[in-house]
């Protein structure tokens, strides 16, 4: 069980690392970006990508995912 | 070579310098307390453990339809990429405490001090001590070389980069025997977090359809898009104003 925990924690560690908010924002910037790229403004898709991701490192920022 | 050729070599050889000088320092301090040998051998089973790693990941990945790898790569690198990115705003913006090497490996010598060395042929402590350090700092890197070259579909370039910062900083710890306190570590972080969120996004977005008008010149661009934001963040969170808002204090 000490070696399941501990290869848990491990992982959780390099992925999610300081911040939740990284972990989940990177999937979720690309799910928001497929949306757009699906929808009628599939143009503005390489412009959404980018500003979503900056919004996601902002977000992590103003803490709260100690 | 390509604008993307270029920047997957220097991400690379940025990335691995920094993970190289952290494992420097502590197989260093293996080597001044527990004996060389114990730290050269925990050294080269942990390299070898690495490219078991890559390979792996390498054959694991051959059937996976190249739309969907680069999303997955994409979700990895911007993941790695934020972190470090985030980090190194903080850093940069004296919210969280700078990476000292000197002081981390005053810390890991003081540490390894206190544990009896073994005298036989290896120091079972020393070699797991040395083993863990090049093992888990050599990780990431290994995720990045495996990220590089799946998406591009094939490794020379992310390999080269990587093999030039073992060979580089190899060499200058061997010359110097002391931990490389002056490599910028801190600036190399905030520059490979810029390029590992920019390929991110572009193979990310590759993955998903989206039409990059610039197509690999997106890259250098999104760099530089990323960098600009970083450095706003980093003067913002400098005003004393700032700095309550934003909290994060870590260790």
């Amino acid at each position: 069980m000490k070696y399941i925990t501990g290869f848990g924690r491990f992982w959780w560690d390099f992925i999610v690392g300081d911040s939740i908010f990284l972990a989940i924002g990177a999937p979720v910037a690309f799910i928001s970006a497929y949306l757009v790229d699906r929808s009628s403004l599939s143009s503005l898709a390489e412009v959404a990508l980018p500003v979503i991701v900056i919004g996601t490192l902002l977000v992590s920022l103003r803490g709260g995912d100690r | 070579m390509s604008y993307g050729a270029v920047l997957v070599v220097l991400a690379s050889f940025l990335a691995c310098s920094v993970e190289m000088v952290e494992a420097t320092t502590i197989v260093l301090a293996v080597g001044l307390t527990h004996g060389w040998r114990t730290a050269f051998v925990g050294t080269i089973t942990a390299l070898l453990a690495l490219t078991v790693v890559v390979g792996a990941l390498g054959r694991s990945i051959t059937n996976i339809n190249i739309d969907d790898l680069r999303i997955f790569v994409g979700v990895l690198l911007l993941i790695f990429g934020l972190q470090w990115m985030r980090k190194a705003i903080l850093r940069a913006s004296g919210l969280k405490a700078k990476h000292d090497e000197a002081s981390i490996f005053e810390r890991e010598l003081r540490e390894l001090e206190s544990i009896p060395v073994v005298h036989a042929a290896i120091d079972w402590t020393g070699f797991v001590v040395s083993f863990k350090g090049v093992f888990l700092e050599g990780l990431e890197v290994a995720f990045i070389v495996f990220t590089f070259g799946a998406n591009r579909g094939e490794y020379g370039l992310s390999l080269t980069g990587a093999i030039l910062a073992v060979v580089v900083i190899t060499a200058i710890a061997a010359v110097v025997h002391k931990p490389l306190a002056r490599v910028p570590e801190n600036g190399i972080k905030f520059m490979v977090g810029i390029l590992l969120v920019a390929f991110g996004t572009f193979w990310g977005g590759e993955g998903l359809g989206v039409e990059w008008t610039l197509s690999d010149g997106t890259i250098p661009v999104l760099a530089v898009i990323y960098g600009l934001v970083a450095w706003g963040l980093v003067q913002y969170l400098k005003r004393p104003a700032a700095a309550p808002a934003a909290v994060v204090v870590e260790g």
